[in-house]
């Protein structure tokens, strides 16, 4: 066995850029997969550190319609011997200095134990101060820098890591205090351990519901974020497929190259079963070592690109994750099983054609055949049938996975029909060629189809997602851009401290003859989830600008006019809200919906009201910003060098639409550098699966350009054929990618982006990246080329004329 | 991190210090020192007034209302249930007394400066099951009042229909077990050491402590295996302070224990570097009680089990020379661990040898390994 398995590896020997190929593919493939796992197993990790430290994660809560409990209810029903736990919760703060407070019962609060722990390390804290007023709070680094501007307070407040950003924590008496909110309650969590033979809560609590998962803001981030990371999982998922491509190529060349070595050894008496197992163990082998290659790589990658993910969750979610990477067993052991279950995926042909090769001794070399009538229906029926899978999940299903699964029916179902489609058209282009040469070259490119499938379907994949992902990406960018230059109504905006500075402002602008737009809001939380309502001034500046993506006719005048209110699009979506329909805005407001307008980057609810409906509940709603539009003949940057000079406002307090613009823009560049990344990666996976595919043919191609050399048709111009050829496949590859490309853009886009984060997005068509990844597709496919042109180039003739003689006159 | 138990730990330390110890520093009185930092000082000379002082006292840092119960099911077999409810004042609120306005001290709501612990325990020979509730005082979650007379936290209840506690209903509910008991007093009252001033060390801590060592007991105990009729008799403490123990002090064993004879006795030790310190009360079968002096009560581990990762004596020779007692004091169950925020042992014993009877056991400051050697202790 040890001298069949050296006979089979020195084959390795001799080829030493084909067995760096294979590693390479299977450690790039693994390096991807793991590094998408490593992201998604820290992302986690933190989260469940947060839960169990502080949070309540899915625990049950007691809530109220009317928003707050009264303390008395608590108390009714602890006497009743329900185990709760209550939370009060409210805004507390002005403007951007708002934060979120949570008070609760230390005595009884499941994340109790981390801020006794913080309080203790910082304080040296007695119990007495944790529980009684003036008491502390806690709050993660950065939100606690934000606090302590006041130093009074800043004594007060503990760094708490786990907290998610703007977010304060404290007792129960302290938050009630700050809120001036004395006996009220948001809700009761209901703890794990209750006594036996309780009553019915409904009994003692009839007017409270109870919540399944609380929706505090300590509620799992897991949650929130799971669309995220069932999306990287997809990307991470898909790479992996496509580097598969790369290892099963590979593995066909060895054994196609080993088919001398085999016969020798056949011929020695070793059996089948001897070489099957020695092919076994070098896949296990080659599966470790470039499983192994592949986990350091990702291990580094995902070091490399975790402070962009952790900076987009906590954009996008608020969700507190490390910029660390550690180690995991798990994600080694994890890394290596799928290197090695994947090569064992992809070598199962490799080991299929190595047991006839083994037991057919006699036949020289098996002709490649083209598909046959058969097998092109099977294609073509599988392919239908997962496309048509695909397409009832997209069309019934709901949620997340369903669109994952409805786009990985699609997507395969395309993949599969890649083949019949080739097919089909190499056969009309046999019959439509004029000369000879053509009809050989796209009679000979059927012949080949079968051994490029894989390497095809790779690169279709590959096509496909980055038309997909790119589109959704730059129809993305593309609203959003255009999106933030509506939303910025005016030219210069200015922060003010106070009310008496707003009113300055103000009276300095009607005396300048400019126009102001007051940005009047209050923070409040609607189903337990953070909701700013904003009161807008009637200004035309809005009715031009304001970006509303579903309206009634005259949503403007029925909002200043008729108390309608106007929502974004996350909480239309979260709460079900239609255009038309009445909504609970507060306690004792409710209105008509008469617009929806698209709100990007905010992970909150919000409305919009007119000035006198805000003022009518809110006496006095918070205004800190205020957006000025010059008079005519008047510059942006002489309306601000006014603002500073005669209100003697600090430049930092004075923004320029451009800047805000320029600034927000660069965040969302940044939330996608990870998905760019995978997408360049994905691509390059595809061209190598190529290259591994034209190499695994060349030997059998050999017989086939024998003949064609033969009757005169030179070296050089078979190899610029074979050149075009190459560059022919991946053309049409392509043209099949691309509507399945736009088609997973548009599932990505009004499927899983509503979803995930809450907002459908138009979709824009970029012809120009689809031209410059044409040009990279056809360069990957001829660079894959290169490599058998050159071969051909170089053959000796003798070579050519070896095919020969073996026959008989 | 630390656990959630060992946060509660934090809450209180140093406020359920007189018989829950701190034991994880093996350190005397923590925090509390022999300073009662604020809090009312227990008078000598002050007569205890019923019913008021049935209530609680919020000028003093901690109090308890702490009811053990020997019983016996129609089949014979023996129990022990535990109900006890502590109060702990985390500032002082002055010189105030009892009686005072606002019922147990300070502002109403959660600014209210007491907390309230409750414990419950049913222990037979072959299981131990506890519960805990914790309350903050000011909202009614938890709290004493006199008339009539009613202790409670959350659903669990001492209850009076008047304001003595001459006739009581008790009620508490675990995960496991349940119960309902009627008590019925069998005799006065009892005032331990001098007129109620209990005397905790020889630096001169003391404690306000009275008992009424004498229910007649009949109700229900849920077990797991279902409800089981019982009768039986129980002993009520009252006890409460600001600065009982001396900083050397390290634990405590308290036996309250009832003879066939109709007499009982109060007995405790508190064991401490420069000695033990040990007091008690002998209580005639018509409740007629003597101060037992400092030497009298005699109580030493006779082996000792692995309860809980720590060794406990379980088993006890008791002697009162003057009064002609030896008795062997065993446990019902010695696995009776309280593992509650503050963990300690307590169950119900037998008693054979010169008397026989029942009582009960408590015993604090075991919690540590290291305190725990019995070699150390000696």
């Amino acid at each position: 066995m040890i001298h069949v398995l050296a006979t089979m590896f020195g084959h390795w020997r001799r080829a030493p850029l084909q067995l760096v190929l294979l590693i390479a593919g299977l450690a790039l493939a693994t390096a991807l997969w793991s590094a998408v796992q490593a992201i998604n197993a820290e992302a986690r990790a933190s989260y469940e550190r947060a839960v169990e430290r502080l949070g309540t994660g899915d625990m049950a809560a007691l809530t109220s319609p009317e928003g707050t409990i009264a303390l008395e209810t608590y108390v009714r029903l602890r006497r009743a011997g329900w185990q709760l736990s209550p939370v009060l919760e409210g805004v507390w703060g002005q403007g951007e200095q708002s934060v979120t407070l949570l008070g609760v019962d230390v005595l009884s609060y499941p994340g109790a134990p981390a801020m006794a722990a913080a309080a203790e390390t910082e304080g040296n804290l007695d119990v007495a101060g944790l529980l009684m007023t003036p008491g502390v709070m806690f709050a993660n680094p950065g939100t606690r820098a934000k606090l302590e501007r006041d130093d009074q307070e800043a004594a007060r407040i503990f760094s708490l890591p786990d907290l998610p950003p703007d977010l304060v924590l404290s007792d129960i008496s302290v938050v009630e205090a700050l809120l001036n909110r004395p006996g009220q309650l948001s809700r009761l969590l209901i703890l794990p351990d209750q006594p036996r033979d309780l009553p019915p809560l409904s009994a003692r609590a009839p007017g409270l519901v109870v919540t399944a998962t609380n929706d505090g803001p300590l509620g799992d981030p897991g949650r929130l974020t799971r669309s995220f990371h069932l999306n990287l999982t997809a990307f991470g998922f898909l790479s992996f497929g496509v580097g598969l491509f790369i290892v099963q190529g590979s593995i066909m060349l060895s054994i196609e190259q080993r088919r001398g070595t085999i016969r020798t050894l056949r011929c020695l008496g070793v059996s089948v079963s001897s070489l099957m197992t020695a092919l076994l163990l070098e896949l296990i082998l080659l599966a470790l070592v470039a499983g192994a290659v592949g986990l350091v790589v990702g291990y580094s990658l995902a070091g490399l690109l975790l402070p962009d993910v952790s900076a987009t969750l906590r954009g996008l979610y608020g969700a507190p994750v490390d910029g660390t990477l550690s180690l995991r067993l798990s994600w080694v052991l994890s890394g290596l099983g799928m290197a090695l279950a994947g090569t064992l995926l992809a070598g199962l042909q490799a080991l299929i054609s190595l047991r006839r090769l083994a037991r057919h001794l006699s036949q020289a070399s098996y002709a490649p055949a083209r598909l046959s009538a058969s097998q092109i229906q099977i294609l073509c029926l599988s392919g239908a049938g997962l496309i048509g899978l695909g397409a009832v999940v997209l069309s019934f299903g709901s949620g997340l996975l369903a669109g994952f699964v409805g786009l990985g029916g699609l997507m395969l179902g395309s993949a599969v029909l890649v083949l019949p489609v080739l097919n089909l058209l190499l056969q009309g282009a046999r019959r439509m060629a004029g000369s000879p040469e053509l009809q050989w070259l796209a009679a000979d490119s059927r012949l080949q189809l079968p051994g490029l499938s894989l390497s095809l379907m790779a690169l279709l994949l590959a096509v496909a997602t980055n038309v997909g992902v790119g589109t959704m990406v730059s129809s993305f960018r593309m609203t959003f851009v255009d999106w933030i230059d509506q939303r910025l109504v005016a030219d210069v905006f200015v922060e003010v401290e106070t009310e008496a500075q707003a009113q300055s402002v103000l009276r300095w602008a009607t005396l300048l003859r400019a126009r102001s737009l007051p940005q009047f809001y209050s923070d409040t939380r609607l189903n337990s989830a953070p909701l700013r309502i904003y009161g807008v001034v009637d200004d035309p500046l809005y009715r031009e600008h304001w970006p509303l993506v579903r309206k009634t006719p005259d949503a403007w005048e029925r909002l200043h006019g008729g108390g309608a209110v106007f929502v974004n699009e996350q909480l239309a979506q979260r709460d079900g809200v239609q255009v038309g329909d009445r909504m609970t805005v507060g306690p004792g407001w409710s209105a008509p919906v008469a617009a929806v307008y698209s709100d990007y980057g905010n992970p909150d609810k919000q409305i919009i009201a007119s000035l006198p409906a805000l003022r009518a509940q809110v006496p006095s709603p918070t205004l800190l910003r205020i957006g000025l539009v010059p008079p005519e003949g008047m510059s942006r940057d002489d309306l601000a060098q006014r603002l500073e000079q005669d209100l003697d406002i600090t430049r930092t307090a004075i923004r320029d639409k451009e800047a805000i613009k320029s600034l927000s823009i660069a965040v969302f560049d940044r939330t996608f550098v990870v998905t760019g990344a995978l997408n360049i990666l994905t691509l390059a996976v595809a061209g190598f699966a190529m290259l591994t595919s034209f190499l695994s043919q060349w030997t059998r191609r050999l017989p086939q350009l024998a003949p064609v050399w033969a009757m005169g048709i030179s070296r050089a111009r078979l190899a610029g054929l074979e050149f075009l050829r190459s560059l022919g496949f991946a053309i049409l590859t392509f043209v099949f990618a691309l509507p399945l490309g736009l088609g997973l853009a548009w599932v990505l886009l009004n499927v899983i982006n509503l979803e995930a984060f809450g907002w459908r997005l138009p979709m824009y068509l970029f012809p120009g990246a689809w031209a410059r990844l044409l040009l990279l597709t056809c360069l990957a496919a001829g660079l894959a080329a290169l490599t058998p042109v050159l071969r051909l180039l170089r053959l000796a003739p003798a070579q050519l004329l070896g095919v020969f003689s073996n026959d008989r006159p | 991190m630390i656990a959630p138990r060992a946060f509660r730990v934090f809450v209180l330390a140093g406020l359920m210090l007189l018989i829950l110890w701190s034991r994880a520093q093996g350190q005397g009185y923590a925090n509390l020192g022999s300073d009662a930092a604020g809090f009312a000082v227990p008078d000598r000379g002050r007569q205890l007034q019923f019913p008021a002082d049935h209530g609680p006292h919020p000028g003093f840092r901690v109090e308890w209302w702490y009811l053990t119960a020997n019983l016996r099911t129609a089949s014979g077999e023996d129990l022990g249930v535990q109900w006890t409810l502590f109060r702990s004042a985390l500032v002082p609120e002055g010189p105030a007394g009892p009686g005072s306005p606002g019922g147990p001290g300070g502002p109403e709501g959660w600014k209210n400066p007491h907390i309230w612990m409750g414990q419950a325990a049913v222990t037979t020979a072959t299981s131990h099951s506890y519960a805990e509730r914790l309350g903050r005082g000011g909202i009614g979650q938890a709290g004493v009042v006199t008339d009539p007379f009613s202790a409670w936290i959350d659903d669990w209840s001492l209850t009076s229909a008047d304001d003595t506690l001459d006739n009581l209903s008790v009620t508490a509910r675990g995960t496991e077990f349940s119960y309902d008991l009627s008590l019925q007093q069998q005799g006065p009252l009892i005032l331990h050491g001098e007129n109620g001033y209990s005397v905790k060390s020889e630096d001169g801590q003391a404690s306000f402590y009275y008992s009424q060592p004498a229910y007649r007991v009949t109700g229900t105990v849920v077990l797991p295996d279902g409800p089981v009729e019982v009768t039986g008799e129980a002993w009520l403490d009252r006890e409460w302070s600001s600065q009982p123990l001396a900083a050397d002090q390290s634990g405590w064993d308290w036996f309250s224990l009832r003879f066939d004879s109709g007499e009982k006795v109060m007995g405790f030790v508190l064991r401490g570097e420069r000695g033990d310190f040990t007091s008690g009360s002998w209580i005639t079968a018509d409740g007629a009680t003597t101060p037992l002096s400092p030497a009298e009560f005699i109580a030493t581990p006779v082996s000792w089990s692995r309860v809980a990762g720590r060794d406990i004596p379980t088993l006890w020779q008791v002697e009162i020379p003057t009064r002609g007692v030896s008795v062997e004091v065993a446990a019902l169950n010695p696995g009776a661990w309280m593992g509650t925020s503050f963990s300690y042992w307590e169950g119900p014993v037998a008693l054979s040898g010169s008397h026989r009877g029942t009582g009960y056991l408590e015993m604090t400051g075991y919690g540590d390994a290291r305190s725990s050697n019995p070699s150390e202790r000696k």
